[in-house]
């Protein structure tokens, strides 16, 4: 049994970054893909969006990261919607790690200086120890790393912008899993430090290591009660 | 007759050689045979009528409006033909359109401010034309390449998109990349222009009986004025079609892949 299941650290609104109030979501093609979703993101904590594939989560962590806009609802980021926002700032505030680690063409100094052109040596040094990586390895070239040495610089390239939150849309299932750990440990630091982390995955037995708070998604809409204790359960069975 | 003016007796005799590709594929059962007669003959009812009223237009008493009116034309179909080349994507034919008008009014601008050419009507023509007709293949080459790469490398753009970076800035690498591609053949062509081909402006000066040297001159001006017509269509559609492609908040829209 997941000794998480059930649990929600209430921080108040205070603690709040960022807030979806009855957001939902149309593709190009009319299909509604989330319907009236509500999830808050507290500061410092590890909020685990989980849910079975197809239920909306890395489409509501896109409109977090304003890539897209809800058809209904609002999104807001220290209680202002995001729409009122300048969009460049609203995503360097609120950083987005994907599925797949995304390296561009070029050494990890140059994948870094897209997110800060003007950040000095001695700060991408810094970023790359807060992310586990060996500074030595700033003149590599990106696509020579291994998947979680890429993860990992994707994820210093976003600190580099100073976020407030981190979206990280199931951002160890293409690792191996020491990587995947040590993935995971990051983010717990990170949002240690004060950053509010929203963890995408469907693995429950991640999801009781690094949660404080879990939100379940179901078919695009927020879980009912009895479908999340029904859901958590299923997965903790299937982890037996 | 002087030198220049073949006749209907020469084209007669010109079919010969259309007489021999026929045969050829006959003889290699490449089920070509009425493509080559029905393009033959199409070319020649075209070339006819464009002839004729190209007789109109270019004569030394019409007025030089007309020729402008043609040019218009010109870019209009080429418009059309870009659409046609590159139905995918969306707003072609408008992108399209605007590159051909960029292309001329750069292109003419610098022939006519510069006393290159004078201007009359058997000039502004065929100037536009050839300058119209290098542009289309490089625009449209440069509209599949941008969608492709764009499409191809969507993930890599939306990660620049979601470090806060705009759209001009998300986009460049790929942009850059596609416009480079589109530009290449075209530099290349002026490279080996003189070793590898003669160009058709100056086979047909010295055809026509004028000096050989005197014939390159002309040609040199209008490879040097085709490359800028070229760059000018690629950049005007490449980074109009960019544009077109993300939303003012910095959003890439939903595209379909280019089929080739």
């Amino acid at each position: 049994m997941l000794a998480i299941m059930g649990t929600s650290v209430d921080r108040g609104e205070e603690g709040v970054l960022l807030r979806f109030d009855a957001v939902s979501f149309s593709a190009s093609s009319g299909t509604e893909l989330l319907h009236r979703v509500d999830l808050g993101v507290d500061r410092g904590a590890v909020t685990v969006l989980a849910g079975p594939s197809g239920a909306g989560k890395s489409t509501l962590l896109r409109l977090g990261n304003r890539l897209e806009v809800p058809s209904a609802g609002v999104v807001r980021f220290k209680g202002t919607d995001l729409t009122a926002l300048d969009p460049q700032q609203v995503r360097r505030s609120v950083g987005m790690i994907f599925q797949r680690p995304i390296p561009f063409p070029g050494s990890v100094r140059s994948n870094l200086a897209v997110a800060d052109a003007s950040a000095s040596d001695s700060a991408l040094v810094a970023v790359l120890r807060r992310v586990g990586l060996d500074p030595t390895m700033l003149d590599r070239v990106a696509d020579d790393l291994s998947g979680g040495e890429a993860q990992r610089m994707c994820i210093a390239r976003t600190l580099l912008t100073q976020p407030e939150v981190i979206l990280m849309d199931e951002p160890t299932s293409s690792l191996d899993p020491e990587n995947r750990i040590g993935i995971e440990d990051l983010a717990r630091e990170v949002a240690h430090e004060g950053i509010g982390v929203v963890w995408v995955s469907h693995d429950l037995l991640q999801v009781q290591r690094i949660a404080d708070r879990i939100e379940v998604l179901i078919d695009g809409r927020n879980a009912t009660p009895v479908e999340r204790v029904e859901y958590l359960k299923q997965g903790a069975e299937g982890d037996r | 007759m002087n030198d220049t003016q073949i006749g209907w007796m020469g084209v007669t005799a010109s079919l010969v050689l259309v007489a021999i590709a026929i045969g050829l594929s006959l003889w290699q059962q490449l089920h070509l045979t009425r493509s080559m007669l029905w393009s033959s003959a199409r070319a020649a009812v075209q070339l006819l009528i464009v002839g004729f009223a190209l007789r109109l237009v270019l004569d030394s008493k019409a007025s030089v409006w007309w020729a402008w009116l043609w040019v218009v034309v010109m870019i209009v179909f080429a418009g059309f033909t870009i659409r046609s080349r590159a139905k995918e994507i969306p707003g072609i034919f408008l992108l399209g359109t605007i590159s051909m008008l960029t292309v001329v009014a750069v292109s003419l601008s610098v022939i006519f401010g510069f006393h290159i050419f004078p201007m009359q009507g058997r000039t502004i023509v065929p100037l536009a034309g050839m300058m119209i007709g290098n542009s289309m293949t490089s625009c449209v080459l440069v509209g599949r390449r941008i969608v492709g790469e764009l499409s191809d490398k969507r993930d890599e753009v939306e990660s620049r998109l979601a470090l806060g970076l705009s759209w001009p800035d998300a986009s460049r690498p790929y942009v850059r990349s596609a416009l480079r591609t589109a530009l290449v053949p075209q530099i290349e062509s002026t490279k080996a222009v003189g070793l590898v081909f003669l160009p058709g402006a100056m086979t047909g000066l010295v055809l026509a009986g004028v000096d050989a040297v005197d014939a390159v001159t002309v040609q040199l001006a209008i490879m040097y004025l085709i490359l800028g017509s070229v760059a000018t269509s690629v950049t005007v559609m490449g980074l109009g079609l960019t544009r077109q492609m993300f939303s003012s908040d910095h959003r890439m829209k939903p595209i379909a892949r280019a089929s080739h």
